[in-house]
């Protein structure tokens, strides 16, 4: 019998809200007693003092780029990131060469995922044909293949009737509709938020409308239809009040944010480190402080990353020609906990339900989010006092493009535990 | 004063100093008195190479820096967009290394993409020269703006100078912006909202959306290209209404100042931000502003390019 005993570690017990020391028994891939002091003398002992014990985090949102840009990332990479940063689960986005718009492509990408075996990855499929914003992609088929959502991401559905049917059609089997909001008409050539600063640096604006324009209409097709919408990367205090708003009447919505977003606003702009271009935009200090408020408030509900790996000849140019977005996974969790738990911003229950529960819940994932008798035995071992660097050997996924790069970050994971299976690191 | 500027490169007006402004049109004063020489060279810069990185089509800028270059006895090299490895898809990085790796001391940088000489300028240790980028900066051209006000005026604190035009893709109007709020001037900005926003009230300049308001008591009334590709996307509905309410017309500038002068970065679309006719009757500093450009460049070569042989 296979049976592990982690031993001495402070549990983080999302589900009764407490961090406190426990012993976490697993067999078989699942949690069989999480006690105060458990002995168990055929177990494999596993000594966590001084380690938080964290429920394995699941990641809503994760370009891993297979198939077709494995030469920024592939399915083999990106898990080792994810797993290497005490992630369990990714969800895939779609905008892959060929992009997930069929069953067949949901099949590949959980075949990949199931010889990797890292991090599991959960696909995203398409809402419409070729991610062209026309046509209906086959959302049922998708579905009992194993797609967990629905999203054009990268492109809004622009066309308000297409839109409409994906969250009314979906609802016979409560499919996830995941909206990229963003009304391209207002951001075409964009290059950064629209505001005073990034006028005097003569970057071409994005403006927060072009994203409110596209959440209100949405909110009120879910409104309209039933149906179950989720609002990607969510980057604006002006945003957040219609969420809230929308929430408060009963509409069934939930939104994320990513740790940029969280972190960083504009003015890193001014040295044009095209590692800071990502879309949505960074945008006002104002907007980072409210997207932290709206996280604590739960009228965001997700830290989700947006992992957007770019090879070097893609990132490392003009800021005009390099392409949006950058790399999360190997690191999201340390430089979080350091930037928002550490320094009181943020309670760690709170930081981790955000990227484990709370997805899990939205995407259906059973017994996964939290450290509990009957659930999936995946969770992760993080030393805060043990310091990284974000190096090259550091980072396991193929592409660097972050502006943290060489940065350290005090916070170690030390092992992820994944359905009973030990990954060092 | 010491005529010394102590930073490698120079990528915008809004990083310098007033003090720094001044010692680079001073020394560009001594530069010109060797442009009225017979014979229009010095060994200055004998025995350094400066590059020329042109991305984007120039006919002043580019002959200038490359004359004021050769005024001062410097090697010059050019490398554009045409017939150079960037057709082949090289990167502007490796492009840059690849040249510095032949040991450059300046790359005179344009480019279509703003921040792109800043990009640059942390991969060498050679002098960057922004010549242009994108629809951010164009410090020579501010630079020999502002020596051609000197010239006229005698000074450049307390003159009134109407910018007018597609200001939101315009890297001269943000350079002037920065250069003149620096020396003293009060700064007017005109043209359609749609090119003109709001935002830049931020930088301290006043806006205005009439012109015939805006051309009352000004010295120095400074139009801009009006590209005609901003037509397709919609920022103003056809030339002929451009014209009507913000071009630089006869009729509009009976309404100025008789001692205000016209100026222009060119090129000129004569007919529509500004009438050819004006400058026959008016005062143009148009051409001053082009020998001034040489004089700007010679001066910011001879400042930036560090080295004994320079500071000689």
């Amino acid at each position: 019998m296979n049976r592990k005993l982690f031993k001495g570690g402070t549990v983080v017990d999302v589900l009764r809200r407490k961090v406190s020391k426990a012993d976490v028994l697993v067999e078989e891939g699942f949690i069989l007693a999480v006690e105060p002091s458990i002995d168990a003398s055929d177990a494999e002992v596993i000594n966590c003092d001084g380690l938080f014990i964290v429920p394995g985090l699941i990641d809503m949102h994760a370009h891993l780029r297979e198939p077709g840009e494995e030469h920024k990332e592939d399915i083999g990479t990106g898990t080792s990131a994810a797993i290497h940063g005490g992630y369990v689960a990714v969800v895939s986005m779609p905008n892959t060469n060929p992009p997930c718009d069929n069953r067949s492509v949901v099949e590949y990408i959980l075949r990949r995922s199931k010889e990797e075996d890292k991090a599991e990855v959960l696909p995203c499929g398409t809402i419409t044909k070729g991610r062209k914003g026309l046509e209906l992609a086959e959302l049922s088929d998708m579905h009992e293949g194993g797609a967990v959502a629905f999203s054009d991401d990268g492109s809004w559905v622009q066309h308000s009737g297409v839109m409409r049917r994906a969250l009314e059609y979906t609802k016979f089997f409560n499919g996830l509709i995941i909206s990229h909001p963003e009304d391209s008409t207002l951001t075409h050539m964009g290059l950064a938020n629209e505001s005073a600063l990034t006028t005097k640096l003569g970057l071409r604006g994005m403006p927060v409308a072009a994203e409110t324009i596209a959440i209100f209409r949405d909110l009120e097709l879910a409104r309209l239809t039933g149906g179950r919408l989720h609002i990607a990367h969510v980057s604006s205090k002006d945003s957040i009040e219609l969420i809230k708003r929308a929430k408060e009447a009963g509409i069934k919505v939930t939104a994320e944010v990513t740790p940029h977003h969280l972190l960083f606003d504009e003015t890193k702009l001014v040295d044009y480190d095209s590692n800071y271009k990502v879309n949505p935009p960074l945008r006002s200090a104002e907007d980072r402080e409210a997207l932290l408020d709206a996280l604590k408030e739960g009228i965001i509900d997700v830290i989700a990353t947006d992992h957007a790996p770019h090879a070097d000849f893609e990132k490392m140019d003009e800021f005009n020609a390099a392409p949006f977005g950058m790399i999360w996974l190997d690191f999201a969790f340390p430089v979080l906990y350091q930037s928002l738990v550490t320094s009181g911003r943020l309670d760690l229950i709170k930081l981790v339900e955000n990227m484990s529960l709370k997805p899990a819940k939205i995407l259906g994932l059973e017994k996964l989010g939290a450290i509990e008798k009957g659930y999936r035995a995946s969770f992760f071992a993080f030393n805060p006092e043990t310091e990284v660097k974000i190096d090259r050997e550091f980072i396991k996924s193929r592409a660097y493009n972050t502006p943290l790069y060489n940065f350290k970050v005090k916070g170690k994971i030390e092992w992820t535990l994944k359905d009973g299976k030990i990954y060092r690191h | 004063m010491e005529m010394q500027i102590k930073r490698k490169d120079l990528l915008g007006l809004e990083d310098l100093t007033r003090e720094e402004i001044e010692i680079i049109l001073n020394t560009a004063k001594s530069m010109r008195e060797i442009l009225d020489r017979p014979i229009k060279k010095v060994p200055t810069l004998k025995g350094k190479t400066v590059v020329n990185m042109f991305f984007e089509p120039s006919t002043r800028t580019q002959s200038s820096f490359d004359l004021a270059a050769k005024r001062l006895s410097a090697d010059t090299v050019s490398v554009s967009t045409k017939g150079s490895a960037v057709q082949k898809g090289e990167s502007l990085l490796d492009t840059l290394l690849n040249i510095d790796a032949m040991k450059a001391d300046a790359f005179i940088v344009r480019h279509w993409a703003s921040g792109a000489p800043h990009f640059l300028a942390k991969h060498t240790e050679a002098a960057v020269i922004n010549a242009g980028d994108g629809t951010h900066e164009h410090p020579t051209q501010a630079l020999l703006d502002m020596l051609t006000m000197e010239d006229r005026f005698g000074k450049i604190e307390g003159l009134r100078v109407l910018i007018v035009g597609d200001i939101l893709h315009s890297r001269v109007a943000r350079s002037n912006i920065f250069g003149l709020k620096k020396m003293g001037a009060h700064v007017t900005l005109a043209g359609p909202p749609t090119l003109l926003p709001e935002y830049f009230k931020e930088l301290g300049v006043e806006i205005c959306y009439d012109i015939d308001e805006a051309v009352k008591d000004k010295d120095v009334i400074m139009a801009l290209r009006i590209q005609k590709e901003r037509l397709e996307e919609a920022y103003f509905p056809s030339i002929r209404e451009y014209r009507k309410y913000f071009g630089i017309t006869r009729e509009r500038l009976k309404r100025a100042s008789k001692n205000a002068v016209i100026m222009h970065p060119g090129p000129v679309n004569w007919g529509v931000e500004l009438d050819f006719d004006l400058i026959q009757e008016r005062e143009s500093l148009i051409l001053d502003q082009v020998t001034n450009g040489v004089a700007i460049r010679m001066a910011v070569l001879y400042l930036f390019i560090r080295g004994e042989k320079a500071h000689e």
